[in-house]
């Protein structure tokens, strides 16, 4: 059997929640899915639509927003007595604060932000992409179990390997003991920055710009490419954590998510956290001076070159047709 | 207020990163170092926060003898003293490994706070920072964005994604993983240089290795999964093809 522990979002089961399940059954057709919600959340009615064999509802009202001390502290009785091969999650921002923490609590060994899942002859491989994505690791997870993995992002969409659609799953409610102790931590509600302004969702070409950049008075070359193609100007963090662009222009994890017709990258080397934001753009071109940035990986047409000849020429090209 | 700060030692982005022959380990040679970018915020944030406060910055690294160069440079930012600890077995192994080494080296310290970056820019577990609170046995916050002192206790921004934050409060001692970006960070003058000479760098040895839990069977170079049609010749060449690729479009 398999865990996958799930995450919610205003009483909602979130959507990486049903990119785990799909990670487990790389590894099992028999998967738990642990609910941690407030009781009578929407979350748990969503969650018995999933293909797996049983979905524990683990209820406490700090779920609603609950901190890394109380996911550990409610988590780590059930998992410890359980006799799972692994636990999943996805790798969000949640996981990332609070599954380290359990995982060496229990001393169960943590394989995060994995790409790939493959079973061998005597064991598991977990894929973990390092160096930002220019190398991959495989990596073996030793010790007791049950081991715990997180999956990247958009890594394990419609991947689910064909298996036979389990009977309707059996539903168990547990009440989560969290003692006063594990409440020293307080959390307020989630906010959303006012200064957001920017919809770059709705764009239908973006071109971005990247670290490649080097300083902020360069910023005109891009500026002018945007306005030959029509496109909306956009960055990665770096540039806007130098404060270049404002950060409702920055795309990836922690800024925005688009899938415009058409992404011109500039200088971005293509960090993992970029790409979840762009890498559903139906047209994707990169420029950069690195023939290995994994911004190639996912690009349609790449430039191997010196931005500040190539972004000229290009927009030269443009303007002339 | 005592702050520690946790440094990794990491390749630059220039370093042509590529597996050694065994193909479990990249290669060291030719490559440059630098200090972790997240680590750096995070030792910016704890300079900062001492100028507010008072109090004392150690700077902290676990690793072979390299890193002391990122110690020094620390030092030379500002932190009042350092610690290596130190062991070759340190240079690549499991978060909890690196954990147990920082761990040592602070209980005998008891820090008010510890700061280290969300994660490296070579291993990007992400996990070292959460371990090494648990170790410790205090709290912890993680991607933190602004960090506010209040009356012995801690108000911080928490990043979430697509452009949510969250403020928490925690009681000292306490251990925050800070976000690139949170502050502008400073770079060493040549007075601080010189004053870093005089300041105090201690090595420790690292504590014997548990059985590592996790271990890297192979490290390739990622298969590129698109087709995608790379344009060669000039860039007034390249500019050109692309138009011409893009023509349907535009």
């Amino acid at each position: 059997m398999v865990i996958v522990v799930a995450e919610c979002a205003s009483g909602h089961l979130s959507q990486t929640s049903r990119e785990a399940v799909a990670a487990a059954r790389h590894l099992a057709s028999d998967i738990s899915l642990i609910v941690p919600a407030p009781a009578g959340a929407d979350a748990i009615a969503e969650a018995l639509q999933l293909p797996v064999a049983e979905v524990v509802a683990l209820e406490h009202d700090a779920f609603a927003h609950p901190t890394a001390e109380v996911l550990a502290t409610a988590l780590a009785p059930l998992l410890a007595a359980s006799d799972a091969t692994h636990v999943l999650w996805a790798h969000t921002y949640q996981a990332r604060d609070y599954v380290p923490r359990l995982s060496a609590r229990l001393g169960r060994p943590l394989a995060t932000d994995c790409v790939a899942i493959e079973r061998t002859g005597d064991g598991v491989l977990f894929t973990r992409t390092i160096f930002h994505g220019r190398l991959v690791a495989d990596v073996v997870l030793d010790g007791p179990g049950p081991h715990f993995v997180t999956t990247q992002i958009g890594a394990f969409r419609d991947t689910a390997p064909a298996a036979p659609a389990p009977a309707a799953p059996q539903l168990r409610h547990v009440a989560a003991e969290i003692p006063e102790a594990a409440l020293q931590v307080r959390a307020e509600p989630p906010v959303r920055d006012v200064r957001q302004s920017t919809d770059l969702t709705q764009a239908r070409r973006i071109v971005a710009v990247g670290r490649g950049i080097r300083e902020e008075s360069h910023l005109g070359l891009v500026r002018e490419l945007a306005a030959a193609l029509g496109a909306e100007i956009a960055a990665s963090r770096p540039v806007c954590d130098a404060g270049w662009l404002p950060m409702d222009r920055q795309i990836g994890s922690s800024g925005q998510t688009v899938a415009p017709e058409l992404y011109v990258a500039v200088g971005i080397s293509g960090a993992i956290q970029h790409i979840v934001g762009m890498k559903g753009s139906k047209t994707i071109v990169a420029i950069n001076r690195d023939p290995d940035a994994p911004i190639f990986e996912i690009a349609d047409y790449g430039i191997v070159g010196d931005l500040f000849e190539v972004v000229p020429a290009l927009t030269a090209a443009l303007t002339s047709r | 207020m005592k702050i520690a700060v946790c440094l990794k030692q990491v390749m630059t982005r220039e370093t042509n990163v590529r597996p050694d022959a065994s193909s479990t380990a990249v290669r060291e040679d030719g490559a440059s170092w630098a200090l972790n970018e997240p680590d750096a915020y995070a030792l910016e944030e704890a300079l900062r926060l001492k100028e507010r406060a008072g109090g004392e910055v150690v700077a902290v690294s676990a690793g072979p003898a390299r890193v002391a160069q990122v110690l020094r440079e620390a030092l030379a930012r500002g932190a009042d003293r350092a610690i290596h600890v130190e062991g070759d077995h340190l240079a690549a192994c499991d978060p909890f490994t690196t954990a147990d080494a920082l761990a040592a080296a602070l209980r005998d310290e008891s820090p008010d706070l510890v700061l280290t970056g969300l994660q490296s820019d070579d291993q990007g577990f992400g996990q070292v920072g959460v371990v090494l609170a648990e170790r410790l046995g205090i709290p912890h916050a993680t991607i933190v964005v602004a960090v506010e002192v209040q009356d012995g206790a801690l108000r911080v921004k928490r990043e979430l994604e697509a452009g949510w934050f969250q403020w928490l409060s925690l009681p000292l001692p306490a251990l925050l993983t800070i976000q690139s970006g949170i502050n502008q960070l400073r770079y060493a003058t040549l007075k601080g240089i010189m004053a870093a000479k005089k300041k105090e760098l201690r090595v420790v040895p690292a504590p014997a290795p548990a059985p590592a839990m996790q271990r890297i069977a192979a490290i390739r170079v990622p298969v590129r999964s698109k087709q995608t049609r790379m344009l060669s010749g000039t860039a007034a060449e390249q500019a050109s093809a692309l138009v011409d690729a893009l023509r349907g479009q535009l």
